[in-house]
């Protein structure tokens, strides 16, 4: 593994893998236990530096580090630093002289997880950058694939949604189709962005017409403000057309898994009943999530002291 | 004071001496003596005529803790230029005869270049209604090159009002092309990268929309236009087009469009990102051989300094622009000397001639700039060692500023010497003060 988890574009094959593998290790070792708790990050700091409001992906990772026997800041800047009037940098540098093993950090500009990782000497870790990357999403993504249909090879993946704006789409693209999955995007053009052609991933503008060839159905969270920029003419004409009901769900084969990273809005992207219903993997992600991040952090932190 | 530059390469020619005199060139010749004059050995040098750039930022009033009238003219001087325009985005926005006379006199304080203020097309920059464009072009800075940079003139049909109206100045409109709503949040070039990155894409097509809407403006009202850093290869198509069709229209290009692509943005270092954003390789080929064929007028550096604060940041918090001054000949020798699309005359002609003739400085006497190496002439040159390199160090440079995007970049060329009205700014590859 490199020192830092900046992007999923990043991971070759191997790193991937061995997060998935020890991932699945760790999972295995709590199983059963009733203190669900390794020793392995005792002494280290992690801290969790949010420009955005994130509770979810928050606590994941604040689990993920106590979990490991890390001490764990939270640190918690609403707003733009600048607005609060410290930049960027000077957080870094404050949070290196305390000490920090490792920033996960979540931000509103895309690539202020690169710059941090210049000012620091501990381990950054991507924890979504605007409208770039989101890795330990698509890690946790790949690791419930993988725990449902036994395999990510040939696995045939549908992201439907907003891929414009989402940093879960890109991270999973990159390490998706890393990892031999087939995905194929799915969206109005207008939420795809220009030059997705050079991507390796088939795109397509009618989800009916994907749904019968895939393993696994991504569901991205549509935000109402998009409604309002024209990038489609309303609700429900965006969920008529891209939202996954019972109807469409039907047209899918037999053991094919439906996800969402969440936060859902039922009725728009998804229906209820396809969010409640037994191929939904959506609340197995969220669990899923904290495996992943305590794997990511086990591997960059090495368990050794610095 | 009189200067005798031995052995100077005029325009890559055949090694001659030059004789500078009362700021004019007295005469030039083989084996000329003169006594008491002080002798520039100039062999294996190259000898153009002092650099004109139609887009410099010298951020005063204002942003001094950036960039200052003396700091950004000793860079310009450095850079072999005599004269540059300053741009109007200063605080407060130079929009009155007031504000051009400060610029003004600041540069002449100065003495290291002629700084020619541009005045604002709209008061504050703002898009909405004309700022006193009279006014600027009577006072003492003359006033000729009226520009809202850094914003698009968007409204049509103030653009055409702007464009008429400057006719009876002899001046012209410099458009900063960009059609807002279509870069709104713009952080790069759209395309592949962008759409990687996750930065916000600037399209091409906001460019060159603005650009084919004012070349037909100024056909329709008889004006000039002259369009700002031109940077993508639809640009270049449309300015052919108009040109073919008689339209007055001249455009520039910067050196870092010339050299730099959008792969730079890979970092997320905000010293690349720059408006107009770098583009594609594709591009890059394209503003060459425009600017090689005489498509595009002239070489302008957008010179931008900014401070450290303002460039180490998130991208998307970073402000856009980038050094230019000092290197941007050696940039031009890079790009276009050296593969052979431009010969030291066509340097000449992109760097000095025509962008005097642009700002209307190419006809004024001793104050004239962009005139041909010539006996009688004002003795503005530089001379340039086109065999040197050296590696840009951000820290040696004269600018108040850092964000140089060719930090560690080895490039070609050194400006030894550069003469203002016969004395010099800059001697042995030094500013004199």
């Amino acid at each position: 593994m490199k020192r830092h988890l900046l992007e999923a574009a990043d991971l070759d094959r191997a790193d991937a893998t061995l997060v998935l593998d020890t991932a699945a290790q760790i999972d295995q070792a709590l199983a059963g236990r009733e203190v669900k708790k390794l020793p392995t990050l005792r002494g280290r700091t992690v801290v969790n530096l949010f420009y955005e409001d994130s509770t979810r992906t928050r606590i994941s990772f604040e689990l993920a580090a106590k979990r490991l026997s890390a001490d764990v800041i939270n640190f918690s800047a609403k707003g733009s630093s600048v607005s609060k009037g410290e930049s960027l940098k000077d957080t870094a540098l404050t949070l290196e002289a305390m000490g920090a093993d490792a920033i996960v950090v979540r931000h509103s500009a895309s690539g202020a997880p690169h710059r941090l990782a210049n000012w620091v000497r501990g381990s950054v870790v991507n924890a979504g950058d605007g409208t770039h990357e989101h890795p330990t999403q698509a890690l946790l993504d790949a690791y419930t694939i993988r725990h449902r249909l036994g395999r990510l090879d040939g696995v045939r993946v549908a992201i439907v949604g907003d891929v414009l704006h989402s940093r879960v789409a890109r991270s999973n693209v990159w390490l998706l189709t890393t990892l031999g999955a087939e995905v194929t995007l799915v969206a109005p053009p207008t939420l795809l962005p220009v030059g997705v052609g050079s991507w390796p991933v088939g795109v397509s503008y009618d989800l009916d017409a994907v749904l019968p060839k895939a393993d696994a159905v991504m569901m991205l969270r549509v935000q109402a403000e998009r409604m309002n920029a024209s990038f489609f003419p309303s609700a429900r004409e965006y969920s008529r057309r891209y939202g996954l009901d019972a109807r469409r769900m039907a047209a899918l084969p037999d053991e094919a898994i439906v996800m969402h990273p969440g936060p859902m809005n039922r009725g728009m992207e998804i229906a209820a009943d396809v969010a409640d219903s037994v191929r939904s993997t959506i609340v197995e992600q969220v669990g899923n999530g904290v495996s992943v991040r305590m794997a990511v952090l086990y591997l960059l932190l090495g368990g050794s002291t610095r | 004071m009189t200067y005798l530059i031995k052995g100077a390469r005029v325009l890559g020619g055949d090694p001659a001496d030059l004789l500078l005199a009362d700021g004019r060139i007295a005469a030039i010749g083989d084996r000329l003596s003169a006594t008491g004059a002080t002798v520039v050995d100039a062999g294996g040098l190259v000898a153009l005529p002092g650099l004109v750039d139609l887009h410099t930022h010298l951020r005063e009033p204002g942003r001094e803790d950036a960039e200052t009238v003396e700091t950004g003219s000793r860079a310009a001087a450095l850079g072999g230029f005599t004269a540059v325009h300053a741009m109007a985005n200063t605080d407060p926005v130079a929009d009155t005869a007031g504000v051009v006379e400060q610029v003004w006199r600041l540069g002449r304080q100065a003495g290291l270049v002629d700084v020619v203020p541009v005045g604002a097309v709209t008061v504050g920059l703002r898009g909405e209604r004309l700022a006193e464009l009279g006014a600027m072009a009577d006072s003492a800075a003359r006033v000729r090159v009226f520009s809202d940079d850094g914003h698009c003139v968007a409204d049509p049909a103030l653009m055409r009002r702007a464009l008429e109206y400057v006719k009876a100045l002899d001046g012209v409109v410099a458009q900063h092309a960009e059609e807002p709503r279509l870069t709104a949040g713009a952080q790069m070039n759209e395309g592949h990268r962008s759409a990687r990155l996750g930065l916000t894409g600037w399209p091409a097509a906001a460019e060159e929309a603005v650009i084919a809407r004012d070349v037909l403006l100024a056909q329709h009202v008889g004006a000039r236009l002259h369009v700002c850093h031109v940077s993508t290869a639809g640009s270049v198509e449309i300015l052919r087009w108009a040109k073919s069709r008689g339209v007055q229209v001249t455009a520039e290009v910067t050196p870092h469009h010339l050299l730099l692509t959008e792969a730079c943005a890979e970092t997320y270092d905000p010293v690349f990102k720059v408006n107009p954003p770098l583009r594609t390789d594709a591009d890059v080929e394209a503003l060459r051989a425009g600017l090689a064929d005489g498509t595009i007028d002239a070489v302008a550096t957008d010179h931008a300094p900014h401070a450290v604060e303002d460039k180490e940041s998130e991208w998307a918090q970073a402000r856009p622009g980038m050094l230019g001054l000092e290197q941007a000949l050696s940039i031009v020798v890079e790009t276009l000397v050296e593969p052979g699309l431009l010969d030291w005359a066509g340097v000449a002609d992109r760097m000095s001639v025509r962008p005097a003739a642009i700002g209307r400085l190419d006809g004024r006497g001793l104050q004239a700039h962009g005139r041909p190496l010539a006996p009688g002439e004002p003795a503005n040159l530089l001379l340039l060692d086109p065999a040197a390199r050296a590696t840009v160090d951000p820290a040696a440079l004269a600018s108040r500023s850092r964000n140089s995007p060719y930090a560690g970049r080895e490039l070609p060329g050194r400006v030894v010497a550069t003469f203002l009205r016969g004395v010099p700014t800059v001697l042995d590859g030094k500013a004199v003060r």
